[in-house]
């Protein structure tokens, strides 16, 4: 990952100082030994830690301890009623109690976790294998010479501009069961309104589509990015030796996309699975709860429903982190074996 | 339609994924083919502007004709006015102006060296912070948002624009530092050797030489930070309530919820958000691009 931005500097100081001065020290009991080591290394990398502090202090203070204390209020009772609050100019403290993994243990043989997690791989998986091929497809087009082509381009790109969330509220617009365009168009045909957002298959269904609408144009820049950095002598190469045109695009199109399309299917798996937006302020996972993902449960729990359930939620949310990255160490893993350096 | 009219184009599209891609034209593409390919253009780009140009037509009918299925009904700029004179669209407008900005600045400030020296040294720790930059950044609002609501209230910080800026900075802060070290990769080495022969130290390398030439990538980096934290959602609804301190993402809900359906004000506000951001969206996706991808392929 990181051997080709070494910098003569670090070169200079020779690899074997690259090793954590706590770890240095711990490992050898020959502490004098390692005050040198510790030392020499400081005064090597002193300020490369120096320029990434800012960082790690911002990450520590705002991103690891608000992590520790929701894995923490994961394994308490905590909620509304007991967490420390101000009522008027009184303090309350906090009453909640360590309950240890009892609240994993009922999120993974409870329904609801199961059912949730269902929904989500589906919604997860059909929207990122759609928006993949749909962006494939157009990137593919649009990387020939076509009259037009930067007019096109920015038309499909359009969708990745527009805020998420107006975009979605568009949607909603169109949508709209009774005043909706796609029903009033339908109704102009003579058929009757759908409830798209209404009914749990078809809300599934129009969820889907929204968010496909909306990552297709990432996708697209991406893969045509990719495209662009294929030599073409490969193809012309191919041609002489009479591939036809879907032997060219098993054999060099895919192989040359791999990079690119690794990385954004990781990207926007890990964004789908997480995507808030479209379907709170689309479905609020109506109907009932057939289009509540993990995320959008997890909100729920501690900001929708009363009393606020604050220790439900975080179990579901390191729930949800974990298995992010399960699927990214395998994702990488798998990338690994077949020989891509990610 | 989204689903009607996307079954036609699946056909085309198999079409198009057989020929080259990178194959120079050599007048060899039948006619037929030419029309497929523009007609699926034409319709995927019809499916793409449409939800986006109904909702400018609508903001420009009155009121009563908002759902009506004409393209143009009684243009006039009714939503408008009163979007800006009775809705405190123009306070929300403020408040997300102030949080994003906020946001931007900082996590630009305090991420451009980390940028710098992932992108340049090698050094204990560098293995860990990588992966700590990019773990965080597949962080779920989910994970954090119950600890973080709860310091915040615990701290007063509510309801406050600092609170959102602060809660905005976990995601903004990994994000900018995985980007710039994109950009900065991007910058040849030499020029760090030449400020080093020069006798610069490695932070004067920097200071004097790289963040000037690295402007184009941090003014991406800032656009792209400002979009997410203007477009966020579930932080936006959790931390601010009552109609004086929401953000956009959280005012716009209000037309929609609140006072029933609210089409005709709604569509004038999302013309008003989208319509600014889309034109420096699609000035700056070129440059946008290259640094999500650098960022990414190149980790």
């Amino acid at each position: 990952m990181a051997v080709h931005t070494s910098q003569s500097v670090a070169e200079a100081a020779g690899d074997d100082v690259a090793r954590g001065p706590g770890r240095g020290a711990g490992r050898n009991p020959d502490k004098g030994r390692g005050m040198v080591t510790f030392r020499r290394s400081l005064s090597t990398h002193w300020y490369a830690w120096t320029m990434v502090a800012p960082v790690v202090i911002v990450i520590g203070v705002i991103i690891g301890y608000p992590l520790f204390r929701g894995i923490y209020l994961s394994m308490t009772d905590a909620n509304e009623r007991n967490v420390e609050r101000s009522i008027g100019v009184n303090q309350m403290p906090a009453t909640y109690e360590f309950v240890g993994l009892d609240n994993y243990a009922d999120a993974l043989t409870g329904d609801q976790f199961l059912g949730t997690l269902g929904w989500t791989l589906v919604w997860t998986v059909s929207c990122v294998s759609v928006t993949f091929l749909l962006g494939l497809g157009l990137a593919n087009i649009l990387n020939r010479r076509i009259a037009g082509r930067s007019f096109y381009r920015m038309m499909l790109i359009l969708p990745w501009a527009i805020p998420g969330f107006v975009s979605v509220f568009a949607w909603r617009f169109l949508y709209n069961e009774d005043r909706g365009f796609l029903n009033r168009i339908l109704a102009g045909g003579g058929i009757d309104a759908v409830p798209w957002l209404n009914d749990p298959t078809m809300a599934k269904i129009s969820v889907i589509a929204v968010n496909v609408w909306l990552g297709v144009p990432f996708m697209m820049v991406a893969l045509l990015g990719g495209l662009q950095s294929i030599d073409s002598a490969q193809y012309e190469a191919a041609e002489m030796d009479g591939a036809n045109a879907w032997q060219r695009f098993r054999h060099i199109t895919l192989p040359g996309l791999r990079p690119v399309s690794a990385t954004v299917i990781l990207l926007s798996t890990i964004w789908t699975f997480n995507m808030f937006p479209v379907i709170f302020l689309l479905t609020r996972g109506g109907p009932g709860e057939a289009t509540q993902i993990l995320v959008t449960q997890a909100f729920k729990f501690s900001f929708e429903i009363s009393p606020r359930d604050f220790a439900q939620s975080s179990t579901w949310g390191v729930l949800i982190l974990i298995l992010l990255m399960l699927f990214a160490a395998v994702y990488r893993r798998v990338l690994r074996k077949q020989g891509d350096v990610w | 339609m989204s689903t009607d009219t996307a079954t036609p184009t699946p056909g085309s599209k198999v079409a198009a994924v057989l020929a080259p891609a990178n194959a120079p034209l050599r007048g060899r593409r039948s006619p037929l083919a030419s029309v497929g390919l523009h007609a699926t253009l034409v319709v995927a780009s019809v499916i793409a502007v449409f939800p986006v140009l109904w909702v400018l037509l609508t903001s420009l009918k009155p009121p009563a004709y908002a759902t009506s299925t004409d393209f143009f009904k009684d243009t006039t700029l009714t939503n408008y006015t009163n979007l800006l004179n009775d809705t405190p669209f123009l306070t929300w407008f403020a408040n997300s102006l102030l949080v994003a900005g906020l946001t931007t600045v900082l996590g630009v400030f305090i991420a451009a060296t980390t940028g710098y020296a992932v992108s340049r040294f090698r050094f204990p720790g560098k293995r860990g912070l990588m992966w700590t930059l990019l773990i965080t950044q597949m962080f779920p609002v989910a994970v954090l948002i119950v600890p973080i609501y709860n310091i915040m209230s615990s701290m007063g910080l509510l309801n406050q624009p600092v609170g959102l800026v602060i809660t905005y900075l976990t995601i903004a802060v990994p994000f900018c530092a995985w980007m710039m070290k994109g950009f900065f990769d991007t910058i040849p080495r030499e020029i760090d050797e030449s400020g080093q022969v020069d006798g610069l130290t490695p932070f004067g390398t920097f200071w004097r030489l790289i963040l000037p030439l690295a402007k184009p990538g941090i003014a991406v980096t800032a656009f792209y930070s400002f979009v997410t934290a203007w477009g966020e959602v579930a932080y936006a609804s959790a931390f601010m309530v009552g109609d004086e301190n929401l953000t956009l993402a959280g005012g716009l809900q209000k037309f929609v919820n609140q006072y029933g359906a609210q089409w005709g004000p709604m569509a004038a506000a999302s013309v008003l958000i989208a319509i600014p951001a889309a034109l420096v969206f699609l000035f700056a996706q070129r440059h946008l691009v290259t640094g999500v991808s650098a960022g990414a392929v190149k980790g």
